[in-house]
């Protein structure tokens, strides 16, 4: 078990970085010829833990990874399913893109948003749902589009909406 | 060891196993379906320059976008005793709007993408193998790394691969969004750790690539195409475009949009766009009338029911002032808008910018700027004129990576043949002034 403080942040909550995770992260490494290409493995290993990348956590996985906090942080903050603020317990994730363009997904985002009541890179009040929009998922020929964490939910109608969401507690 | 003959096999090698969209992911059901016979065949009985020499005379060309011939850029890496380490990886980033079929493939038979990966890494003699794979994709990797598991213990892959000394380990990595890990050279940055801008070329990755040594970077539905080359020989795969195009092999082609049927369809390379979108998509739904069609991506131009004639092929269409880029059609229909659909396509283009670069970074929004006062109704009376200035100082040449290039082929070519609809959103002087 690592204890970190970050000298450099005095107000980074100290992290202590699990044993399993530590290992999962080792184990990534091992895939590479060198150790930083574990980067993106590493943030998600944590991530799945926590829903998010929690402030503490860049130190020890840096140090693991042989780069520098600032170096981790920058390959954290460049990748748009990494998250550096906390989520809701559900990630809507909706496909803006053309052919779901082409299908009218905007009826069934604005379903969406009226049934959580909040706008695009939003989470509810009581942490159940962030809502954010995504590339095309490829899954064009069943447009519209939208993924709730793993799950890819696809021709879907504004109708079917409540009841999907709802599903995801 | 030879072929039975099997004529479905023979006609769409890519996908003929397929049955219901069943997976295959069981590795003695896939080699009951003559799975890995091109390793049997090839390795060590062919030397790594006669695999070469099979694909480059099957002329097989990359089905990522840009349709580079694959026998062409293996030939750039270098080869020999004293060449060091090399590295191939499988471009399974599949952000491409519109585009669809790497999944299918990946998700019901990852062992063919596997069996091509091994074959590609044996001709170039790589120690690794990568498979890049967009995170979205779940199923994807699961059935992938089971399907790796499982060639790993049959000896496919590992050390002293079929008695031939020679070794290669395969991994997959899972992407963390981003469109523009696509790109080759961005794809290998991100593989490496770093955030995902592309990198100068030259050098190409085929000399400076991975950890900066020789490095091929290969398409899904290229990869998964070697098997057959090496099964049944390059003068078969050329015929398998039937006389429809001077290339050879099938397309996985596709639609989407408001056809009555959108989908997946393996045919021969060179078919039409009207074959695609009236006899498998089943044609427009009804009521609705074909407008425009972007020809294989959010990164193609537009074309029109005109051009529905042109054989799918990359010179053809390229002929045509577009690109078939990865194949898959999307149709527009006659009560959509123009300026909404090209405004949606900027927005996409804007937010994937990697930034690393003034005239896409700060561009693109700009164009995403106008665009939506066009739509609004008030675009001002320059607005045309500085969108169309955009299309060239944005253009190849003029940016660091083909990202800004492609984000300009949808605009240029909707100003060129639905000019009228982006007037229509130009504020009446009156109106202009009220707003200024
Ligand atoms: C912005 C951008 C995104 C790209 N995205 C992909 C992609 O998702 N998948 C892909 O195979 N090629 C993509 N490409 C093309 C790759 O750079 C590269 O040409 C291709 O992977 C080479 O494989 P191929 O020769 O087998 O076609 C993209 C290119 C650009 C400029
Ligand atoms: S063109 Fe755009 S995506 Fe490409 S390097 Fe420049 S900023 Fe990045
Ligand atoms: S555009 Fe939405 S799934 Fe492809």
């Amino acid at each position: 078990m690592i204890i970190c403080t970050d000298s450099n942040r005095p107000n980074v909550e100290p992290y202590i970085l699990a044993d399993e995770d530590r290992a999962e992260i080792e184990h990534h490494i091992h895939h590479y010829d060198d150790a930083r290409a574990a980067s993106i493995d590493a943030l998600k290993v944590i991530q799945r833990r926590h829903g998010w990348v929690p402030d503490g956590a860049i130190q020890p996985v840096a140090d693991l990874l042989g780069i520098s906090a600032p170096d981790l942080e920058g390959v954290a903050t460049f990748y748009s399913l990494i998250f550096r603020r906390p989520v809701g317990r559900n990630v809507i994730k909706v496909c803006d893109s053309i052919a779901c363009h082409l299908m009218d997904f905007e009826v069934v985002q604005d379903a969406i948003i009226k049934h959580i009541n909040v706008g695009l890179g939003e989470t509810t009040a009581d942490e159940r749902y962030t809502l954010l929009p995504i590339c095309c998922l490829g899954t064009c020929d069943k447009a519209p589009a939208i993924m709730i964490n793993d799950d890819t939910h696809t021709n879907l109608t504004p109708e079917q909406i409540p009841a999907l969401l709802e599903k995801y507690v | 060891m030879s072929l039975p003959s099997n004529n479905l096999g023979e006609i769409k090698p890519l996908t003929y196993r397929i049955v219901d969209n069943k997976p295959i992911v069981d590795i003695n059901e896939y080699e009951a379906l003559d799975g890995y016979l091109s390793v049997r065949k090839a390795i060590p009985a062919m030397s790594p320059a006669d695999v070469q020499a099979a694909v480059k005379d099957a002329n097989l060309r990359g089905r990522g976008g840009a349709g580079f011939p694959a026998g062409i850029k293996w030939g750039l890496i270098p080869m020999g005793p004293d060449a060091g380490a090399k590295y191939l990886v499988c471009n399974a980033d599949e952000m491409e709007p519109g585009t669809f079929k790497d999944r299918l493939l990946m998700e019901c038979l990852p062992h063919q993408l596997v069996e091509g990966m091994i074959i590609a890494a044996y001709a170039i003699q790589a120690k690794r193998a990568y498979i890049f794979l967009r995170g979205e994709y779940v199923l994807a990797a699961k059935h992938l790394n089971e399907a790796i598991e499982q060639a790993n213990a049959k000896g496919y892959l590992g050390e002293n691969i079929l008695g031939s000394g020679w070794s290669l380990d395969m991994h997959v990595h899972t992407g963390a969004g981003r469109y523009i890990c696509g790109e080759e050279t961005a794809l290998i940055n991100s593989l490496e750790g770093r955030r995902a801008n592309p990198r100068a070329k030259p050098p190409f990755p085929q000399i400076a690539g991975l950890w900066g040594r020789p490095t091929i970077v290969n398409n899904v539905e290229t990869l998964s195409n070697l098997s057959h080359v090496i099964n049944r020989g390059a003068e078969w795969f050329k015929g398998l475009s039937q006389g429809k195009s001077p290339d050879g092999g099938t397309k996985i082609y596709g639609a989407s949009g408001k056809v009555k049927n959108p989908g997946l369809w393996e045919l021969p390379i060179g078919t039409t766009a009207r074959e695609i979108i009236y006899e498998h998509a089943g044609g427009m739904r009804d009521g609705l009338e074909l407008k425009a069609w972007l020809p294989g991506g959010a990164s193609t131009d537009f074309l029109t029911p005109d051009h529905l004639d042109l054989a799918m092929d990359f010179d053809t269409i390229m002929k045509a002032g577009s690109r078939m880029g990865t194949g898959l059609v999307m149709v527009v229909d006659h009560t959509q808008s123009m300026v909404s659909a090209v405004r949606n396509l900027e927005q996409f283009f804007a937010r994937e910018s990697c930034g690393w670069c003034t005239p896409c970074r700060d561009g693109l929004p700009w164009s995403v700027k106008m665009l939506l006062a066009i739509e609004r109704g008030e675009g001002k009376p320059e607005y045309l004129d500085i969108l169309q200035q955009l299309t060239r100082q944005l253009g190849p040449g003029k940016t660091f990576c083909a990202h800004a290039p492609g984000a300009m082929e949808p605009l240029q070519s909707a100003l060129k043949y639905f000019r009228s609809e982006f007037e229509q959103g130009i504020a009446a002087p009156a109106t202009a002034a009220a707003i200024a």
